[in-house]
């Protein structure tokens, strides 16, 4: 097993954090995880990003070209890093934010309405797990306890307060992805 | 028979390179007899710098670095930062300091590093052979500024114990000149003040020196200490510029 | 110490230095590293040592001397252009024979270049960098367990052969997660550090400097610096392999590099072509003898770097035209692919050369 995906969206929609999560929920379950971030001054304006992969063997190039899945949480990361998907890959979208779709070929698409499942739920911060809770679902990479689990070492202390509201966030979102 | 006059423990007795009249001598001599008095040369090192001071080492019976040029402070913090119970201090000439080491003074002496900075003013490159200095004074020539210095194109001399003593970190500050018995008298007080406010752990001190260069300024050695008198102390007033420290250290 | 956790490169070197008994860190702000300086200013104070953040990379590099000079554990790190300002410091610790640690967390260059990673500063780290004739031990991770391992050594390499020690590493690994295990270091019996300068209490003074202004003292020093650096060169050459023993193409590379050449191995393996991996883990002292034997086993080699050319000559050295040698790279922060490396194995494989 190897998944290298992509998580990318605006700064401050939290994909670093999605990206980190599945690192290390994949480190708890005993694979071979890396995790490469973006940085610098793209981070402030267009789109953050990161690269993840997680393998049943060790990770040799932790750069990730060509995913096997995309979360992508706006219309600029989707349109940057849909043509890198592989054949046979998922795309995980958030169409809150993302109206039209092209056509790819060989490739799962997800529509999540993330931003609205999180206004639901009270807080549009959460979007982020939603669309990684469709996702987990869809690829199983990763158990969503163990992403719980991952949470509650990444989140300070203080802010333990909101891991019943992630744990509900996922679920959500697991229930579209499941589908 | 009582010896009433001899070498300090702290100068070795290696014959200096330093030419006929210059005061590197007599201010060596001050930082020694400062040195034996405090009875500190067993936790002394010095940083020499790049300039006439740059073989200092050989010349003081301490530990002693040789600092890149400018870089005598940052060269200081690293070590008493590393061994804060030592007593470090900086020979450094106004090139050195106030030109390419600029930045490094200026930090040193906002932070208050407990540093003790010996700073030889003779508004010339003596190492070099008499290049105009940042602390050359208006309409002084040199082999630079051959037409004198001009304040239109090479810029003001520094003042650098009143820059300096602007900075919050500073706890002693003071200019002196060797050109008479009194002022040796008084230039060794300011460095034994300078010595013990970095003992005392006050904060960063400095002593500027208006010092002597009679071969690039082309004057007899008598010349040259009435030219320190009569233009040099009148740009660079003697005297303390010391500031009480802001914060409690 | 022997759970896992997921740490960033540049946190890993941090934490290593703590490990390996560093107390002092002299340090600018620079991207892709600040990281490491934001981590010791929190750790340091935790552990007793000293975080400064200097006025500029020249102050910082000297503050690192005067350290070193006392005889502290000291570490710097910075990026490229920060790493070019640091030269004066590091000829003159090379020329004094000072134990420090220095990292390059390269970037693309020349000048400002950009932030992402690169390996354009291989000639600075390896050939010289300030003036002088002086080496640098130059170790080169290519993991984050490797980063904090290979930061541990580094401190004791210094201090066996006072000298100072580059990490040379880029902005991907500076910046990336992996797993680390945090080991303690192995005891080994250091040197005394007798020539600190610290106060000359009950001993003559101590003088550090670089300055021999006789030709023949400079001219012997410099020679004793080059039995230092034989020994060296004799006792710590380091590289790895993978899948090199069958291999007809043999990829060079080190750094992020080699992660890149290795996925791009197991692609070529997947279609049948025999490709495998040379990786030199110290740059200097470089593997020459060990890549040429290795390489002799092979058809052809292909180097790999995100720089124009650069360790290439090493490897030109170490085969000197024994076996064909070809050439692929990204630049400027740009990083090969391993599928763009895996079409040049196939063309060159293609084209039997």
């Amino acid at each position: 097993m190897q998944e290298e995906i992509i998580f990318a969206g605006f700064g401050g929609q939290g994909v670093m954090l999605l990206g980190r999560l599945v690192t290390y929920a994949g480190m708890m379950e005993g694979a071979n995880v890396s995790w490469m971030p973006s940085y610098g001054p793209e981070m402030r304006g267009g789109t953050a990003n990161c690269q993840v992969v997680v393998s049943s063997k060790k990770v040799s190039s932790p750069l990730v070209t060509e995913p096997t899945s995309l979360v992508a949480l706006n219309k600029p990361s989707l349109d940057k890093f849909a043509p890198w998907v592989r054949r046979g890959g998922l795309i995980v979208y958030n169409s809150s934010l993302i109206e039209s779709l092209p056509v790819w070929d060989n490739v799962r698409v997800l529509a999540v309405p993330a931003n609205d499942i999180a206004n639901e739920l009270g807080d549009l911060r959460i979007a982020n797990m939603v669309a990684l809770g469709a996702y987990l679902a869809a690829t199983k990479v990763v158990a969503g306890d163990t992403v719980l689990d991952a949470l509650k070492k990444v989140l300070p202390e203080r802010h333990h307060g909101l891991i019943p509201l992630n744990r509900q966030a996922l679920a959500c979102g697991e229930a579209i992805g499941a589908q | 028979m009582r010896q009433v006059f001899g070498r300090p423990k702290s100068l070795t007795d290696a014959p200096t390179h330093y030419c006929p009249g210059c005061s590197h001598g007599i201010i060596h001599r001050l930082i020694a007899e400062v040195i034996d008095e405090l009875d500190v040369r067993e936790n002394t090192v010095g940083i020499a710098p790049v300039g006439c001071g740059v073989l200092a080492y050989d010349y003081f019976d301490c530990d002693f670095v040789e600092a890149s040029h400018g870089r005598a402070p940052a060269v200081a913090t690293g070590i008493k930062r590393t061994v804060p119970d030592s007593v470090v201090f900086c020979y450094q000439g106004d090139g050195d300091l106030a030109s390419i080491g600029a930045a490094e003074i200026i930090h040193a002496a906002t932070r208050g590093e407990k540093i003790t900075v010996v700073f030889v003013n003779n508004a010339t490159y003596g190492m070099t052979g008499g290049q105009m200095a940042p602390t050359t004074l208006l309409g002084q020539k040199t082999t630079t500024s051959p037409r004198g210095r001009d304040a239109g194109s090479a810029g003001y001399p520094i003042r650098v114990a009143e820059l300096l003593s602007s900075l919050s970190g500073v706890a002693y500050i003071s200019r002196v000149s060797v050109t008479s018995p009194a002022n040796v008298i008084k230039a060794k007080r300011a460095l034994k003040e300078a010595f013990k406010v970095q003992i005392n752990k006050k904060g960063f001190s400095l002593v500027e020196f208006l010092s002597t260069c009679p071969i690039n300024w082309g004057m007899s050695p008598l010349e040259a200490m009435k030219w320190v008198d009569e233009k040099m102390s009148v740009y660079y007033p003697l005297g303390d510029y010391t500031q009480v420290p802001e914060v409690s250290r | 110490m022997s759970e896992k956790v997921l740490m960033k490169g540049n946190e890993a070197i941090a934490e290593g230095a703590i490990l390996a008994g560093c107390r002092h860190f002299f340090g600018y702000p620079i991207t892709p590293q600040n990281e490491i300086p934001e981590y010791m200013s929190r750790r340091m104070p935790e552990v007793g040592g000293v975080f400064l953040q200097a006025e500029s990379e020249v102050a910082g590099g000297n503050m690192v001397y005067g350290a070193a000079c006392a005889g502290a554990r000291v570490m710097t790190t910075s990026s490229s252009p920060g790493i070019s300002l640091m030269q004066e410091a590091i000829s003159y610790m090379a020329g004094a024979e000072l134990p420090c640690v220095l990292v390059n967390i390269v970037r693309g260059g020349p000048g400002l270049g950009g932030i992402q990673g690169a390996q354009s500063d291989y000639f600075q780290a390896t050939k010289g960098g300030g003036h002088g004739d002086y080496r640098l031990i130059v170790l080169a991770p290519s993991s984050v367990q490797e980063l904090m391992d290979l930061t541990i050594e580094a401190f004791d390499l210094a201090d066996i052969y006072r000298n100072p020690v580059m990490i040379l590493g880029d902005a991907i690994l500076g910046q990336m997660m992996e797993p680390v295990v945090l080991r303690e270091r192995s005891k080994i019996n250091l040197p005394p550090k007798t020539w600190a300068t610290i106060g000359a209490k009950g001993r003559p003074k101590n003088i550090i400097s670089s300055l021999r202004l006789d030709p023949g003292e400079l001219e012997k020093h410099n020679l004793a610096l080059q039995e230092k650096y034989k020994r060296i060169t004799d006792e710590q050459v380091r590289y790895t392999t993978y899948m090199a023993s069958d291999a007809e193409t043999l990829l060079v590379a080190y750094g992020t590099s080699a992660r890149v050449a290795q996925a791009a191995i197991d692609m070529a393996r997947e279609r049948g072509l025999k490709a495998g991996l040379f990786r030199p883990v110290s740059l200097w002292p470089f593997p020459y003898d060990d890549l040429k034997t290795i390489a002799l086993g092979s058809r052809r080699v292909l180097t790999v770097e995100m720089s124009h050319g650069q360790m290439i000559e090493d490897v030109r050295l170490a085969i000197l035209g024994g076996r064909p040698i070809h050439f692929y790279c990204r630049t400027g922060g740009m990083t090969p692919t391993p599928r763009e490396v895996l079409n040049e194995i196939e063309r060159i494989v293609e084209e039997g050369i």
